[in-house]
């Protein structure tokens, strides 16, 4: 799978074909975490269910010290 | 007691998370300013290096109430996004309004922030616009029925202080919603001064988190918002040009 996440090219295995499965990829499940794919917010209720897609544009984000 | 829509705190301050030299010492300084509400910006999770550790995710979330900011965004439209990823956390629904028309000095774009707030209060959330000292825009937000304003004393990280006292005045005066002074406070007597011109809080960041002890000048602040408030429900003596002796004018020995 290819996806376009957090500004960069990135190629994952098959399996990585859900927001739940991504995020298991990178061992974020526990962190506080927002997903946006193709510029849409994507629930957690729908993080199992949200499938990816070949060329999806996908946004991780979290929130950082800032005044 | 602060009251931002149906929410009240018991402190006045609001305290920034950036830049500070250790979590360690971060934590203390927030403990010790006894602030309830705490900004953050929201970005990219660096997932592509080994984790990091997360200030918001070592704190208790049940003590503080989370104000994200929407920082980096130049158009309405781009704070709107912010804030509604911030909110897809499901652990805030008030949002900071920080949309920055100038690079150089970090001002406010003041059209763009109308824009924001009004679309942002459509969407249901607290807003709390970051504006210029501009004293007819700070009364178009109120009409809008954002829920305060929160007017630059000076541009953000400069330390400079409250730069227009007459135009906070005049805003602190006309406003139905809390004034909440942001940007630019350098030092505990900014911070006096902010709460006895009246504003109902003040918020503050590279003062604390810039300090050369940040966890002395948290308590520093903390006591200047509490002096600061006390001396403006005190009610302060009139300025005179001239000298008005304290002592007896009568009664002097030897006379």
């Amino acid at each position: 799978m290819k996806f376009q996440l957090n500004g960069k090219q990135v190629e994952l295995p098959e399996v990585v074909d859900s927001v739940g499965e991504l995020l298991a990829h990178y061992q974020l499940q526990s962190r506080i975490a927002v997903v946006e794919v193709n510029k849409e917010i994507v629930m957690k209720e729908e993080y199992e269910t949200k499938r990816l897609f070949n060329g999806d544009i996908v946004e991780i984000i979290h929130f950082v010290g800032g005044g | 007691m602060l009251t931002i829509a149906n929410r009240t705190f018991q402190s006045r301050l609001l305290l920034g998370t950036g830049k500070y030299p250790s979590f360690e010492v971060q934590k203390e300084a927030v403990a010790v300013s006894e602030t309830e509400i705490l900004t953050f910006a929201v970005r990219r999770m660096n997932i592509f290096e080994a984790s990091q550790p997360n200030f918001l995710e070592q704190l208790d979330l049940t003590k503080y109430t989370l104000l994200p900011n929407t920082a980096g965004a130049s158009t309405a439209e781009e704070a709107v996004r912010i804030a509604k990823l911030a909110k897809a956390s499901g652990l805030c629904d008030m949002i900071k309004v920080e949309i920055i028309g100038d690079k150089r000095t970090l001002l406010p774009d003041p059209i763009e922030t109308l824009k924001a707030s009004e679309m942002l209060l459509e969407e249901g959330f607290i807003v709390l616009p970051y504006t210029s000292d501009d004293v007819v825009l700070a009364k178009r937000l109120e009409d809008l029925g954002v829920h305060a304003v929160m007017p630059g004393a000076s541009p953000i990280g400069s330390g400079k202080g409250i730069i227009n006292p007459l135009n906070l005045a005049f805003i602190i005066e006309q406003s139905n919603v809390p004034v909440i002074v942001d940007a630019g406070i350098g030092s505990p007597r900014d911070v006096a001064y902010a709460m006895e011109l009246g504003a109902d809080g003040v918020l503050l960041n590279t003062a604390v988190s810039g300090a050369k002890d940040p966890i002395k000048m948290a308590k520093a602040v903390k006591y200047a918002l509490e002096a600061g408030r006390l001396g403006y429900e005190a009610g302060r003596i009139e300025e005179k040009d001239y000298a008005v002796a304290s002592s007896p004018t009568t009664g002097m020995v030897g006379t």
